[in-house]
């Protein structure tokens, strides 16, 4: 049978998870660790990072109102989809998806988003004019206080809300690992190492999104990147890239040193049917050489120039990496028989409804939303009404 | 300058999110199908739905209460254990009314979904190169797929 190899069962010929269940995880991913970059300033007080606060948080909200959408059209049935927000429950880690989502999207960012931003908020529903004005005022929810009093309030309960949000922020991502890790029957996704994983994978991914978006949208803007907070945000992505190499070789070895039943299988699949994707795009391509580019920045005094090309490069090469990362695991999980003896093959469609079209459009899509966002409420230093407060904790 | 002044828009977030967990339970109640959970974590008239549906398969018993010579010839050989319609297909019809006749089977296709050679096969399996083996002529031509061995003196 055409891309069929040795003995397989008959349910296990075609992928049931494509290529947009790779892309779920990878934009999930993006959210998490955009936030936990966001955290960075307002709970561990990291001011240099303060340029790229707003932005990382309207880039996680971007990329959660694009997250489910991989899934819905995965379920397909637009009449139906729809319920898996509405019909939670607590017996599968699949159905718990409409908790995790709307607590992170509702309690989390949006709140966190509208505390920070409520000052501008209100100057801006007194100074717009049409459609906007009208925005803005929906925006205030029918009040004005900007008293300084109101703005410390906020500030406090923006801080406990960012603290709650780090743990949400993991149980988001971690929930998504912990889909994979949790499948016993699986040997390639089974291990209790996996939610762990996709966490600080999803860190790294989501903090090289944020200084690339960074970088990019200044320079489109043509003002000047403020070096102290990529550096700082890249010195960040180093420290965390370095424990996510960690936790992923900690993996390898385990599975290595264990070498059960499944070993011989999963080690054929890696020196072939995977092998660009694992070793050369994930851990070549994808690590290694992302990592030892940033090291350099760290060891060494390059110029600025220098630097911010190497922060370019090394964030695209995250990404390439990270989401190798999430194709070898939706897809490679998918490509051995449970027996053992045999092997298939994913054919990605190209116009299909879970084809490749649809996910590059969905790749492109929180960029755009992205744009409105910042259109509707600008994260810039220089457009704010007033300076970013002081990271302090709520006393 | 009240506490519940200045933390006023706070308590209008709040209502936001219990207007929007309300509606969540709304939209809930309206979604869960009514005999959701009446049995178990299912919805209990899928029960009665799957029951309703119309059979496909037979079984072998209703094959062998009409064709007990196959049935003897089949517990003679290696396919003794393989029903009927692994096979056949389903032929439910074909069993309610025996005017209905089942599609012949071509051998040539239909065999090698088993027997086609497959180093991940267990050795003791009967399994050929079908283009070396016969190339492409009907399996049925040399065996009898009920009772397949060859059998001294030719086919059988």
């Amino acid at each position: 049978m055409n891309g069929v190899e040795g003995y397989i069962y008959p349910n296990e010929i075609t992928l049931y998870w494509s290529v947009l269940i790779v892309l779920y995880p990878y934009i999930t991913g993006l959210v998490a660790g955009a936030f936990i970059l966001a955290s960075l300033v307002r709970v561990f007080n990291v001011k240099a990072v303060a340029p790229a606060y707003r932005l990382a948080l309207l880039t996680a909200l971007a990329f959660l109102l694009v997250a489910p959408l991989p899934l819905q059209l995965h379920l397909g049935h637009p009449e139906r989809s729809p319920e898996m927000y509405f019909t939670p429950h607590a017996t599968s880690a699949m159905a718990m998806f409409g908790f995790v989502y709307l607590w992170y999207l509702m309690a989390v960012l949006v709140f966190e988003i509208w505390l920070d931003y409520r000052r501008d908020i209100v100057l801006l529903s007194q100074s717009t004019t049409g459609w906007k004005r009208l925005l803005y005022r929906i925006m205030t929810l029918g009040s004005d206080n900007i008293s300084p009093r109101s703005l410390v309030i906020d500030h406090k309960v923006g801080w406990i809300v960012t603290l709650v949000g780090i743990p949400s922020a993991f149980i988001l991502h971690g929930y998504v690992g912990f889909i994979f890790g949790s499948l016993k029957a699986n040997p390639w996704w089974n291990s209790p190492l996996m939610p762990v994983v996709f966490i600080f994978s999803a860190m790294v991914s989501g903090i090289a999104a944020v200084l690339l978006l960074y970088m990019g949208i200044t320079k489109w803007r043509k003002m000047p990147i403020d070096m102290p907070c990529v550096d700082t945000t890249a010195m960040y992505l180093f420290y965390i890239f370095i424990l996510d190499f960690s936790l992923e070789m900690l993996d390898l070895i385990h599975r290595v040193y264990e070498a059960d039943e499944s070993f011989r299988t999963l080690n054929f699949m890696v020196h072939t049917k995977l092998y660009f994707s694992q070793i050369v795009l994930q851990m070549c391509i994808g690590t290694l050489v992302p990592i030892l580019l940033l090291g350099i920045v760290q060891v060494t005094k390059l110029p600025a120039l220098i630097r911010k090309r190497i922060y370019v490069v090394a964030g695209c090469l995250v990404q390439v990496g990270v989401f190798a990362m999430r194709w070898n695991v939706v897809i490679g999980g998918q490509l051995f028989s449970k027996s053992f003896l045999g092997y298939t093959t994913y054919k990605m469609g190209l116009v299909s409804r879970e084809g490749l079209l649809m996910a590059i459009f969905l790749t492109i899509l929180p960029l755009g939303i992205l744009w409105v966002l910042m259109k509707l409420l600008p994260p810039w230093p220089e457009k704010q009404h007033v300076p970013l407060p002081a990271a302090t904790p709520a006393h | 300058m009240s506490l519940t002044k200045d933390a006023g828009h706070l308590f209008r977030f709040a209502f936001l999110f219990v207007v929007a967990f309300a509606v969540f339970l709304v939209v809930r109640h309206f979604v869960v199908p009514k005999s959701f959970g009446e049995y178990g974590h299912y919805r209990g008239a899928a029960i009665g739905e799957i029951a309703a549906r119309p059979l496909h398969y037979a079984g072998h018993e209703t094959c062998e209460t009409c064709h007990a010579d196959i049935l003897q010839m089949k517990k003679a050989g290696k396919h003794a254990g393989v029903n009927c319609e692994a096979c056949h297909g389903p032929l439910a019809n074909h069993a309610g009314d025996p005017s209905i006749q089942p599609a012949k089977l071509d051998t040539a296709v239909l065999c090698i979904r088993c027997h086609a050679a497959s180093a991940a096969k267990p050795k003791n399996f009967p399994q050929v190169d079908a283009d070396q083996h016969s190339g492409g002529i009907a399996c049925e031509t040399c065996h009898q797929p009920h009772s397949p061995a060859i059998q001294s003196g030719g086919t059988k």
